[in-house]
Parts: C-alpha cells; structure tokens; sequence
C-alpha cells in the first residue's frame, strides 16, 4: 500500500511542479512586479515601489483601450463569421457520402501551419502594387484597394485572414458534433414529413447546442490571444487601426521596457479574462457543455 | 426524384470544393512566389519561369540563419514534446486511475483551463525575467519549459480522455494480481493508449512548432526559431518577398508530411483537445 501511495504522489507531483514553477510562481511575480517601476542599473534590474499608480495609469492609456476594442470587434467578427461558414459546411458534409475525408484533410491544412507563415502568406497576397487580390480587383475594373494600409480597411482585411485560418477548425469540430447526432430521431423526423428546414430549427441546432458552444467558447479563447498573424500583416498599424490586446503588451513591456506597467496591463487583462471565464461559466451551467 | 437529389448533391460537392480551392490557393500561391524572381514577384506575373535563388538564398546564403532556426524548432520541439508528453500522461494516469480526492482533479484541470486562457504574452513578462535570473533566457531548456508549459493543459486533457476510455476492470484485475503502478501504466495502459499518444504528440509538437510570441521573447539570434525567421523576413525596411515566401515554402512541409500520415489522428486529437 505504501508503495501505492509513492507512485500515486510520483506520478501527480511533476505537472504540479511545472504548473507551479512556470505559471503561479510567474503571475506571483508578475504581481509584485505591477507595483514597481524597474531602473536598469549596471545591467541588473532595480524594483522602486511605486504603490497602484501603475493600475491608475492604465483607464487614461490609448493604447491599451484602442487594444481592447479592436480585439472584442475582431474576435467577436471573426468567431461569428467563422462559425456561420464552418456550421454550414459542415451540414453539407453530412449531406454527401463520397469525398469526406478528402474535405477534411485539406480543411486541417491552415490550423496546422504556423500563424506568421499565414501572416507572410497574406501579405503577399495583400500588396497594394502586386498582390494577387488587387490584380483581381483590376481584372474586373475595380481601383486597386489598400488592404493593411488603410484605417478603415486594416482590421477588416485581418479578420478575413482569420476567417480563412479558422472557419476549418470550427468546421472539424461542428462536423464531428453532427457526425455523433443519433441518427433515428432525423429518420422518425422524415417519417412525420418534417421539411429539411424544419429538421435543422427543431431538431438538428438544439442538439448541436453543446458542440456549437464549446466551438464558439474555444475559437473566443484563441482570437483574444492573438498576435502572431497581426504582427507580420500590420504590426497594429495604421495608427491603431489593428492595435490588440497582446500587441499592447508586447509594446509596453519589452519595446518601451516599462516593465511594470506592462505587468500591471498584464495583470489587468487575466483579471477580465477570469471575470468572462465566471461568467461564460455561470451562463452555459447545466447546458451539457464541459470546456 | 432521384434527379433532384443528384442536383442537389452536385451543388453540395460544388460548394464544398469551392471551399476547398479557397482553402488551399493561397498555399499554392505562396509556393509559386517562392519559385519566382524578385522581378517577376514585384511585375505580379502569373506566368513565370521556375527559379530556385529564393531556396538558395534561404537555404545556402551566410547570412541566412534558416538552417540554424529549422534545427532549434526541432530540437524545442522534440524536447518540449517529449516533457510535455511524459509529465501529462503520469498525471493523466494518476488523476483518472489512482482515486485522488475531487478537489485534486479539480484545481489541477480548473487550473489548466484557466491558464490555457490567458495570452501567453501575459506571462512572457515574468517567464523572460525570471529566466534571466537564473540563465535561462536564450537557450533551450527555458524554451522548451515554456512551450512544454503552454500546451501542458491541452496534452493533459487528450491524455485523460484517452485514459478514460482504458476500461476501469483492466486496471484493477492488474492491480489484483499484484502489479505495481509502474507496471500497469506500462504494459496494461500505454499498449491501449498509443493512438492517443501519437495525436497528442503530433499536436503538441505541431503547437510548438508554431508558436511565435513567448520564443519572440525567450530567444535571440542563437535560438531563435522557424516563426522569428519568417518574421525576420518581413521585419525589415525592405521585405524580402522571395525568401519570405521560400522559408514559408520549407516551414510548411513538416506540416505536409504529418498530415498526410496522421490525417485521422489529428482530426481526432483536435476535436478530443477541444470538446474533452
């Protein structure tokens, strides 16, 4: 028994050391960091306390509100676009009985591929002198439009990229909810002369429920962390046009070495994203869905 | 009748390949950059005599750190991939089948889901100071830590899902006959698990492969990986179309190569990391 008790404890203790040591030991950190403003002295960091002015600078900060902004209107554009896409083709899917695994194979190819390559993909793509999208637009007689240059059109012209990069993964997973519907409810349905369109209000999208909230919830986790992508096509510009959450950090904390702000903004945004966590939680309680 | 549902299965294959075209035409546009000149890059041609000074440039060229970036994503990504994979399947073993008391599995998955969250640049603050500390920062222990961090939470609910599945009379009948832990995780467990390993370690090592802003962080010219190349690339006053597009070209093919050997198991790691 006492053997038992030691391999139990063995097998537990090295995720616990590594959550420890490289995720609560670093947000301790970030903590007491937020409090502080950090001087370079002889190449060694020197921490002055500075009390919560680092907090009370960060409701006037520009940056950081064009960030959050930018980064709710992306996620909430691109997730719900993405979803719309993906349910769609993943109903047709079902619908056809040849070539399944042949969509699906190819539909995994941009969740695969690292975001900056996706990012150096588009840009090319996107150049206002030689990108293929203008030469199309030209083809047809359209003025050439400026994709990444433009404030107007910068966020949109990003969001597109992540509705191509994502709407495969919320495909796969919408597919494989729809895949595990049992099939005689949609047979006693046809039976009773149920339309197709009535199938999929009364039938299909309540039961897809669970699968529809677990993709959206999953896909709104990855579009606020994103980064990668935005770097490459824009780096947040024009102006702020593409400004997000991640980049405003980025910026504070290493480019412009204001440390701790940058772990108070840091501290601040795990601080929203726990407050939505709650709250998404409490919402989708007793709905079936385990994220 | 059955002509109307032929038509109507025409057009779903017709809306689903134009999908896929669309899926894939910037890929095959970024190779075909790839293997233009500059000149017929900047002209926009479309057609265009096949050239190999973009792969050269990347491959070959002394300043180039290519080469060098493609073995430190493998080496980060093998290393993380392996800890990663270790330490999730012990825990995912001991949380499922060794009777810890709720509140344990709880905190630890409760945690993970919170972490898994948060942006990884949140925490890249803390990671690069606290490394730099203790020397860590630009070499591949500290990157591998961190990325084996970063996809820890992922890793450790596939491998729960998939120990899940072992049946609980397997487990105990070993126990029964007098096993010790050691001994049924290795010959009762990994035998039935190894497909969830296998997607587990493709994903993982995929993720890592991918990620961008901790190695931004945690690296420089040294240890630098396939991303900050690409991005390098593009970084500077004058992007480097050609070896841009043909370092893409390269950094895909892993990719390539995985899903054409593991297309099943990688659907299925997804949707198991996903939906739990």
């Amino acid at each position: 028994m006492s053997a038992d008790r030691f391999w139990r404890h063995a097998t537990l203790w090295p995720a616990i050391l590594l959550f420890v040591a490289l995720t609560i030991l670093p947000l301790a950190n970030l903590l007491a960091l937020s409090f502080n403003d950090v001087e370079w002295v002889n190449r060694t960091p020197v921490w002055n306390w500075v009390g919560v002015s680092n907090y009370q600078k960060l409701p006037d900060d520009n940056l950081l509100r064009a960030g959050l902004l930018n980064t709710v209107i992306f996620a909430v554009a691109a997730v719900a676009i993405q979803m719309l896409i993906g349910f769609i083709l993943a109903l047709l899917t079902t619908q056809i009985t040849r070539g399944r695994s042949f969509y699906r194979t190819i539909f995994i190819l941009p969740i695969l591929v690292p975001g900056i390559i996706i990012g150096a993909i588009w840009k090319l793509m996107y150049s206002y002198d030689f990108g293929v999208l203008n030469q199309v637009l030209g083809f047809l007689g359209i003025s050439a439009l400026d994709w990444l240059g433009s404030p107007n059109l910068a966020l949109l012209s990003v969001i597109i990229v992540d509705v191509w990069h994502w709407t495969p993964f919320c495909f796969l997973l919408l597919l494989a909810g729809l895949e595990s519907l049992p099939d005689d409810i949609f047979e006693a349905a046809r039976i009773d002369g149920a339309t197709g369109w009535q199938i999929l209000r009364d039938i299909t999208l309540p039961l897809m429920m669970p699968a529809i909230i677990v993709t959206f919830v999953f896909r709104m986790i990855l579009a606020f962390k994103v980064f990668d992508e935005i770097y490459l096509l824009t780096g947040g510009g024009p102006g702020t046009a593409t400004e997000v959450i991640s980049f405003t950090i980025y910026r504070r904390f290493f480019t412009e070495d204001q440390s701790g702000y940058g772990a108070a903004m840091s501290i601040a945004v795990i601080a929203i994203i726990a407050a939505m966590i709650i709250v998404a939680t409490r919402a989708t309680a007793g709905r079936g869905s385990k994220v | 009748m059955s002509e109307r549902l032929r038509s109507a299965d025409l057009l779903r294959h017709a809306v689903l390949f134009t999908f896929a075209v669309i899926v894939l035409f910037p890929f095959l546009w970024i190779v075909m950059a790839a293997f233009k000149t500059q000149i017929d890059l900047l002209m926009g041609r479309f057609f265009f005599q096949p050239n190999l000074t973009g792969f050269v440039d990347v491959i070959f060229d002394k300043t180039s750190d290519f080469g060098r970036n493609f073995m430190n994503s493998m080496i980060v990504g093998i290393g993380s991939t392996i800890l990663v994979l270790v330490v999730a399947t012990l825990a995912a073993f001991s949380l499922y089948r060794l009777q810890w008391p709720g509140w344990v599995l709880h905190s630890l998955l409760g945690w993970s889901v919170i972490f898994h969250m948060v942006p990884p640049i949140t925490l890249a603050g803390a990671w690069y100071t606290m490394m730099r500390s203790v020397g860590l920062d630009n070499t591949y222990t500290g990157l591998i830590l961190a990325h084996a961090t970063l996809n820890l939470p992922m890793a450790l609910w596939m491998m729960g899902v998939f120990i899940r599945d072992v049946p609980k009379e397997l487990v105990e009948a070993a126990q029964i006959d007098g096993a010790n832990v050691p001994n049924i995780l290795w010959n009762v467990v990994l035998p039935i698990v190894r497909p969830g390993i296998a997607a587990t370690s493709i994903l993982t090592f995929v993720f890592s492969w991918n990620e961008f802003p901790v190695a931004l962080v945690l690296t420089q010219r040294q240890t630098a990986t396939v991303p900050l190349g690409i991005g390098k690339y593009a970084q500077e006053n004058t992007i480097a179309f050609t070896e841009m597009a043909a370092a893409s070209t390269l950094s895909i093919v892993p990719a390539l190569i995985l899903l054409v050997f593991a297309q099943k198991l990688i659907v299925r790691g997804l949707v198991s990391g996903a939906v739990k």
